[in-house]
């Protein structure tokens, strides 16, 4: 298990419970001791005995990891703290505190171990990130993110490194054993911008995607840079100097670090999404898989001194639209939670510990080279910025306003990373003013930055996270677009974003999603996933609220009835159907059924509640009114007689209940009679190709359509009866 | 590219430049790839459209053929169809892929959305109607799912209708029990896809067609 640190632990909780449990312990042996007082120096059987040492360290961590809770938990419940000071301040700040109180203890508390946080720490927090990274807008501004990623954050290295050895010469800093090299060290460690630090703060202030995904894109990418900046330095400081073919090598080593951690990533992922085309009958297990094959993938990049943030990043991205479909949903649910929860654990555990290790760690203030480096790391981040926005707006079609650029740099964090690196450097006097630096570096754009950043985003009124309100109209025009722009490229001839981007999707969905979506959902396309998606949303919508008197969102505010044409005559007249085309009917429907129950089994995304299908009362209840929507959403959508071909088919589809219902009503039944039973089958891809149904069927509906209206609970009261029935 | 602009061709480049907005090397940029298209005539016919590779792959080929010969793009008050077209026309249509600049003022934005806008809608809007009805929408969505193959129709259309409703909740809110939807016109259209950015999302980088690309 992981080392908390240096020889002693924490002891403080666990002296307070000896304190209490001792004199209990001893309270209870004594009875013993005296009944049994003979000459004998046989111990008494303890009854209740006290062994700490046994489980030290899973108590220690555990009481840690409680602590960091507690505090989650308080500061939510005081609210207007946490709305002025983001939470990574307030963790910090306990962090000082619970440090505080230790080192008046004299004893000598945990600090943030490198292997702490690089193996158990970070991942969870980048796992879950890349996980839910929104692709679209990734690769969209994949050019942009780049360029920050790679090229700003070289610029800063050399920058910060350059100027602090400059620094450094000044006979009054009496720094002047601080090589080139170890500057440039320090500064391509301090020069990185932190995702842990940029989640704390960007999540809080809700602001646009596209300022989010280019400030943490940065964060993310930039791993692989600082990964290679950081060895190579560390490599020449050792050897003394620098060549031409030195530089070189450590050119090539970029390329490799970040294509290898990538290749790395997609492998696992692949290999990820492969495993879980066959879990069908292990669902229990399935989140376990996603878990250990990122956490896999990271380690296994981390062996080769490979960008382990890429490869996890890699992974996530890679093997999530295959797991997705081949999961159950509570799978899904169960993965988003504990990524959630771990990586909420592990962000509040850093926090803390970076305050209790700020207290801890041995300390060289110089106030030369902490004031510079501040200053430095600010001025570099701006220049970068506006320099880099510069040449990249030639190249972008919507391009980055100066309030854009503003918020770039000032979201350019530091955090825990810049410090576990410096922690890694040899111990040494040089080290600790290093870490004091890097510190206040942190404490500065944590605090600082951190708090001012809320109130300067309205200020200046940056655009803000737009609700989304994912519309099925959208979402076909998104694909609508995709298609027509790639189309519009290829009269140009003009090899461009989208026409690539379509290569990919032919390629995945031909090739790919055959290899790794078990089923038939791998020959599904992304326009209906979406809808099915959507639907089943408003159908769980329907059985949590658990009256069908309110409409679904998206069909409420119109009148349903409304969508309907003219010419619609509510005539009367009910033809009647055969009875051997009536079976046709019903074996059709029931088959239907069976497919949609299949499709729901494996969609639905959403808050955990009763699996409609593990209760038979709540199956037939969800069906029924699965069913009620449906119908009544697509009651009235019926086109106009006389544009149609073929009335026939169309009808059939729309109202397959209501067939069954007019066949009842044959005998010029009151409307009044919808009420009673209705039939739990949805009305779900009925392809009958049927010429002489009823032509009237149209007109049927507008009838019972409007008694619908006025009875929506009707068929709510009294469960499906069975198909057989029916007469 | 120096060698494609004669001195005989300038006049023609300006007067189609203001007209359009494009600049004049890609106008002859655009001009090369016209004449590689018709074949070194003058004019487009739909074959030709269809000779190009790339484009038999697109589900939505023969909407976006039909959109350049399409009147109502070449100008706000034409109608009905043309079976071949001119380099002007071409050019018409192409510009409304062109991006936005960053100079605009949010007046001249907000045309270049109405124009853009108005070039979806017309490209849904086959019997220039002035409305998109349920059918033409159901065949846009079936359009876009052909490629996948064994589609069920009924997939189809359900989403196109709920599609539909969305458009009538959004645009007419409530009606009354006598009133009905027949179509989505040009106003709930804009309305609809009110947040969707389409002055940046529908462009096309014309800045950086290479000539070399061109030879296929």
């Amino acid at each position: 298990m992981a080392e908390l640190g240096s020889a002693r632990r924490l002891p403080r909780f666990g002296f307070l419970l000896m304190l209490l449990l001792l004199p209990a312990g001893s309270a209870l042996e004594e009875p013993h001791h005296r009944t049994n007082g003979s000459a004998t120096h046989k111990k008494a059987f303890p009854v209740l005995d006290f062994n700490y040492e046994h489980v030290r360290i899973p108590f220690e961590i555990s009481l840690w990891i409680l602590l960091a809770l507690f505090m989650k938990l308080g500061f939510h419940i005081i609210p207007r703290v946490s709305h002025v000071v983001p939470e990574s301040c307030l963790l910090i700040f306990v962090g000082l505190l619970v440090g505080g109180i230790i080192k008046a203890m004299h004893d000598k508390a945990p600090i943030l171990d490198t292997k702490l946080f690089f193996l158990y720490l970070l991942p969870p927090i980048i796992l879950d990130a890349g996980y839910f990274l929104p692709i679209r807008l990734f690769t969209e501004n994949l050019g942009t993110i780049l360029v920050f990623a790679v090229v700003g954050t070289l610029w800063n290295a050399f920058f910060i490194g350059g100027m602090m050895f400059a620094i450094c010469q000044i006979e009054v800093a009496h720094l002047g054993g601080v090589s080139l090299l170890s500057c440039l060290l320090f500064g391509s460690i301090v020069s990185a911008v932190d995702p842990v630090a940029v989640l704390a703060v960007f999540e809080e202030i809700h602001i646009n995607e596209l300022l989010y995904i280019l400030v943490f894109g940065e964060s993310l990418l930039n791993d692989a840079v600082t990964v290679v900046l950081y060895h190579l330095f560390e490599e020449f400081s050792h050897a003394g100097s620098v060549t031409m073919g030195d530089a070189f090598l450590g050119v090539l080593s970029f390329l490799v670090v970040s294509l290898g951690g990538i290749l790395a990533g997609v492998v696992y992922g692949i290999v990820g999404a492969f495993t879980s085309r066959f879990t069908s009958h292990s669902r229990v297990i399935e989140p376990l898989f996603v878990f250990l094959y990122s956490y896999m993938a990271y380690l296994s990049a981390e062996v080769f001194h490979l960008s382990g943030i890429m490869s996890l990043i890699a992974c996530g991205v890679v093997m999530r639209p295959y797991v997705e479909a081949n999961i159950s949903h509570k799978s899904y649910t169960t993965i988003k939670y504990f990524l959630k929860m771990w990586s909420s654990v592990s962000e509040t555990l850093i926090f803390i510990f970076l305050g209790v290790s700020t207290v801890e760690g041995p300390h060289n203030w110089n106030w030369l080279f902490v004031v510079f480096t501040l200053v430095l790391c600010l001025v570099s981040r701006v220049l970068g910025v506006v320099g880099l926005t510069f040449i990249i707006n030639k190249f972008r079609i919507v391009k980055l306003t100066k309030k854009d650029q503003f918020i770039v740099a000032y979201g350019g964090l530091r955090g825990a990373i810049a410090f576990s690196l410096g922690f890694l450097l040899p111990d040494d006097e040089t080290k600790h003013m290093f870490l004091t630096a890097i510190i206040t570096v942190i404490f500065f754009t944590v605090f600082v930055q951190g708090m001012t950043i809320r109130p300067l985003v309205e200020l200046l009124a940056v655009k803000r996270k737009k609700e989304s309100r994912r519309s099925i109209n959208e979402e076909i025009h998104t694909q609508f677009l995709d298609h027509l722009l790639t189309g519009i490229e290829d009269i140009c001839g003009h090899y461009g974003h989208h026409h690539w981007k379509d290569k990919l999707t032919r390629f995945n969905e031909n090739y790919v999603k055959k290899w790794l979506i078990s089923g038939e959902r791998s020959a599904e396309p992304q326009l209906i996933s979406f809808y099915n998606k959507l639907e089943m949303k408003q159908a769980m919508m329907l059985v949590e609220s658990n009256s069908s008197a309110r409409l679904p969102t998206f069909a409420s505010a119109a009148s349903l009835q409304n969508v309907q044409p003219k010419e619609a005559a509510p005539r009367r007249a009910i033809p009647s159907i055969s009875k051997t085309r009536e079976e046709e009917i019903r074996k059709i429907l029931r088959a239907n059924l069976q497919k949609t129950r299949q499709r729901l089994r494996s969609y639905s995304r959403h808050d955990l509640f009763m699996d409609p299908f593990e209760d038979n009362m709540s199956e037939v209840r969800f069906r029924k009114q699965q069913v009620d929507m449906e119908r009544r959403m697509s009651h009235y959508l019926t086109v106009p007689a006389k544009r149609q071909e073929t009335p026939s088919v169309r009808k059939v589809w729309f109202e397959p209940e209501h067939k069954v219902h007019t066949y009842d009503l044959d005998d010029g039944e009151s409307p009044a009679g919808l009420s009673f039973r209705p039939k739990p089958r949805p009305p779900e891809g009925v392809d009958l190709v049927d010429e002489d149904t009823p032509q009237n069927t149209n007109q049927g509906t507008a009838q019972p359509g409007q008694e619908e209206k006025l009875k929506p609970s009707c068929c709510l009261s009294d469960p499906g009866p069975n198909t057989e029935e029916e007469a | 590219m120096g060698t494609l602009q004669s001195s005989a061709g300038h006049p023609l480049y300006t007067e189609l430049s203001e007209k359009t907005g494009f600049s004049a090397e890609q106008i002859a940029v655009l001009h090369k790839r016209f004449k590689q298209l018709s074949h070194n005539e003058d004019i487009l016919r739909r074959q030709h459209f269809d000779e190009i590779p790339d484009l038999s792959c697109n589900p939505i080929r023969s909407q976006i053929t039909e959109a350049f010969f399409d009147k109502r793009n070449f100008s706000r008050s034409n109608e009905g169809k043309v079976n071949e077209i001119g380099f002007e026309e071409f050019l018409l249509v192409m510009s409304h892929f062109r991006p936005p600049s960053q100079s605009m003022t949010q007046e001249q934005r907000e045309n270049v959305r109405r124009e853009k806008l108005r070039f979806l809608f017309n490209m849904h809007d086959t019997d220039n109607d002035g409305t998109i009805t349920l059918e033409e929408y159901r065949h846009v969505v079936e359009e876009l799912l052909s490629r996948s193959g064994a589609l069920e129709k009924e997939t189809a259309k359900s989403i196109a209708d709920a599609a539909m409703l969305e458009v009538a909740s959004i645009s007419v809110g409530h009606m009354e029990p006598d009133e009905f939807y027949e179509g989505i016109t040009f106003e709930h259209f804009l309305k609809l896809l009110d947040g969707f950015e389409i002055e940046s999302k529908m462009s096309i980088r014309f800045l950086n067609v290479d000539a070399t690309t061109l030879c296929k």
